[in-house]
């Protein structure tokens, strides 16, 4: 267990160091972020003060390992358009995301795994071919049109729901939340819908595969002849077996979501990571994308890491040495 | 004579695909009494799953019983609700199936598993269940029972896991379980011993038994009577020696010539020439005809009626004459 652990942050490290050298190319490939933050009538001297301040006249390799050197120390550098330490500009937005983010996968993991398995408990119910169509819908129609539609209907129609924004917070452990006020929970529910209906499709599309299969299994058969109820199969047997890529999907979408839900926070000005880096790319803001980037990279290393850890959890088959 | 513990009489199930109506258990009757073993004996595709999964009601969608009755303890089974079913498999009648492998949650712990089978019919403490499962594990012959039971079927060998599903069978002391072809993944030696301890098993707790199975050794070293099916219809039953010793179906005689045993050594085995008919539309007649050696036109046009011997009964328009000793 401590092998594999430790091999897997020697392996985390790697992908870091080249997701950072990646994206730090890449980030210097886009442009000269001088012509963004300076006024167009600067004066040629103070243009090159900036460009000393910044270091952006040392060759790109020595920018990179003096980023590196600091990164080490914990110093993701500042913002330039803020002006403020990058890693504190991160934390402050990332409240707002991960609560959306978790509202929506989980309660995309709560719904559509039972509507999954009823689905693929019962394929040729008349319920089971809607939820089957509402699935495929999800699926194929676009994000940005769902969440004008959700905007149009809830906000400029019906007016029950905000169309953006992030209304009243409470603060614990020095961050905001909305979840814990009334009105937060008005603010969070059309963006959370909006995230939500892609990756319930996709729960539930997993979880009937899964369940028909298992249904055909001879698992089921012979719990059915040791005469245990149809609900006790699908809920002890059925739902236990079908659980390790549900796991998977869980927390792959968990991250990328986390990561980039820029779509619909940009519609619903929703003020979290998302948007973040969509303005910082917008602002050629150099040290937040890079930094936000390596972020997200040590975050999938770490989702990976405790989905792993979850299987050997779920699947006694996956646990080693304790063969008989 | 009292009632036998379970009658089956005329039990007919189909399937019905796309492609049409598949007769895969088509007239199948007998009757079982309490400690007595019933081997029924086919090839892959006979229907000898099939009519073992329609006496627990087990049959799948698209499959149906269309006819015939299924009588435990006088109590008719086909047409009785899935709840009053369920009531009844793994109580009174329960099922062993081939691959333990398979059969067995591979991420449920032993004790989770049996502790499931038992609440399905029973409300027990904690303590009383362990007490019943380490009882009954220990009866199927697996040592350390105790220790045993918070291990996961992948942690036993083939042998052991057969016993452990075998003992999830026997859990509430049914009056009759259904076997099927339950040694035919394990290794020879581990069959013997299964073997010895199902007899052992039937001898004292009076369980009757359905061995299903297309291994005449196991059927006649187990078995008192046995039936042979052929394309989803009994062609022959009776007492296992008889049936064994003087067959007087052809098939049951073509299939007792293609035994290894029965070929000198470096000589190749018997066959039985052609292949089992399609069960999607099966020809009016005998379905064995088309191979049979003593097939005539008759044969090809007339499906044989039953013909009850004494104990024994078979369908067939030319049946072998025993043979008189």
């Amino acid at each position: 267990m401590l092998g594999f652990i430790s091999s897997r942050i020697i392996q985390a490290l790697a992908v870091m160091l080249a997701m950072s050298m990646l994206v730090f190319l890449g980030v210097f490939a886009i442009g000269n972020p001088i012509d963004v933050m300076l006024a167009p009538d600067a004066t040629q001297d103070i243009r090159a003060q900036a460009i000393a301040f910044y270091g952006f006249d040392r060759p790109i390799w020595e920018q990179y390992l003096r980023f590196l050197g600091r990164l080490l120390q914990g110093d993701l550098g500042s913002s330039f358009v803020y002006n403020i330490p990058v890693m504190q500009l991160i934390l402050s937005r990332l409240p707002a995301t991960l609560e959306l983010t978790l509202i929506a996968v989980i309660s995309a993991t709560l719904i559509g795994v039972p509507l999954g398995m009823y689905a693929g408990y019962r394929p040729d119910a008349p319920l089971s071919r809607f939820i089957m169509a509402f699935s495929v819908l999800g699926f194929s129609v676009p994000t940005f049109w769902i969440g004008l539609v959700l905007i149009l209907t809830f906000a400029v129609t019906l007016g029950w729901l905000p169309a953006g924004g992030r209304g009243e917070t409470a603060t614990v452990f020095g961050l905001e939340w909305s979840f814990l006020t009334a009105d937060g929970w008005k603010f969070l529910l059309l963006p959370a819908l909006n995230l939500a209906l892609f990756k319930l499709s996709m729960m539930i599309r997993l979880a009937r595969s899964g369940t028909r299969e298992i249904m055909l299994s001879d698992t089921v058969k012979f719990a059915r002849a040791a005469g245990i109820s149809e609900w006790g199969v699908l809920r002890h047997h059925v739902l236990r077996l079908i659980l390790v890529p549900i796991v998977t999907v869980f927390g792959l979408e968990f991250g990328s979501t986390l990561a980039f839900a820029v779509v619909t926070e940009t519609i619903f000005s929703w003020p979290g990571l998302g948007k973040l880096i969509i303005e910082s790319i917008g602002s050629l803001d150099r040290p937040v994308m890079v930094a936000y980037l390596v972020l997200v990279a040590l975050l999938f290393i770490t989702i990976n890491l405790l989905v792993d850890l979850a299987y050997a959890a779920l699947d006694p088959r996956i646990r080693r040495g304790r063969n008989a | 004579m009292s009632a036998p513990l379970l009658e089956v009489r005329d039990l007919v199930t189909h399937f019905f695909t796309r492609a049409g109506v598949v007769k895969a258990v088509d007239g199948i009757s007998f009757t079982l009494n309490p400690g007595e073993v019933m081997g029924l004996v086919g090839e892959s595709g006979s229907g000898k799953s099939i009519t073992g999964f329609s006496l627990l009601g087990l049959v799948d969608a698209p499959g149906r019983i269309v006819a015939g009755s299924v009588k435990l303890n006088g109590q008719e089974l086909v047409g009785l609700p899935q709840a009053e079913l369920r009531r009844i498999r793994g109580k009174t009648m329960s099922m062993v199936f081939q691959d333990p492998a398979m059969t067995l949650n591979p991420v449920l712990t032993v004790r989770r598993q049996m502790r499931l089978a038992l609440a399905a019919h029973e409300r027990m403490s904690d303590a009383a269940a362990t007490a019943r499962c380490v009882d009954v594990l220990s009866r199927v012959g697996i040592p350390d029972a105790a220790r045993r039971l918070d291990s996961y079927p992948h942690e036993f060998s083939g042998g052991m896991r057969q016993r452990v599903a075998l003992a999830i069978a026997l859990l509430h002391r049914p009056a009759v379980i259904v076997a099927d072809e339950p040694t035919t993944a394990l290794d020879v030696s581990i069959q013997a011993q299964i073997l010895a301890e199902m007899k052992d098993l039937v001898r004292d707790s009076g369980t009757a038994l359905i061995w299903i199975s297309h291994d005449l050794a196991t059927v006649s070293s187990l078995a008192g009577k046995m039936a042979v099916m052929y394309a989803g219809r009994m062609v022959e039953t009776g007492p296992t020696g008889t049936v064994l010793s003087a067959p007087r179906h052809h098939y049951t005689r073509g299939l007792l010539d293609s035994l290894p045993s029965q070929a000198e050594p470096g000589q190749d085995l018997r066959q039985i020439p052609g292949s089992t008919p399609s069960l999607l539309g099966l020809p009016p007649g005998c379905p064995f005809a088309s191979r049979c050696p003593a097939g005539t036109a008759t044969c090809a046009q007339v499906s044989p009626e039953i013909t009850w011997e004494g104990g024994r009964g078979f369908r067939c328009h030319h049946p072998l004459v025993e043979a008189l000793a």
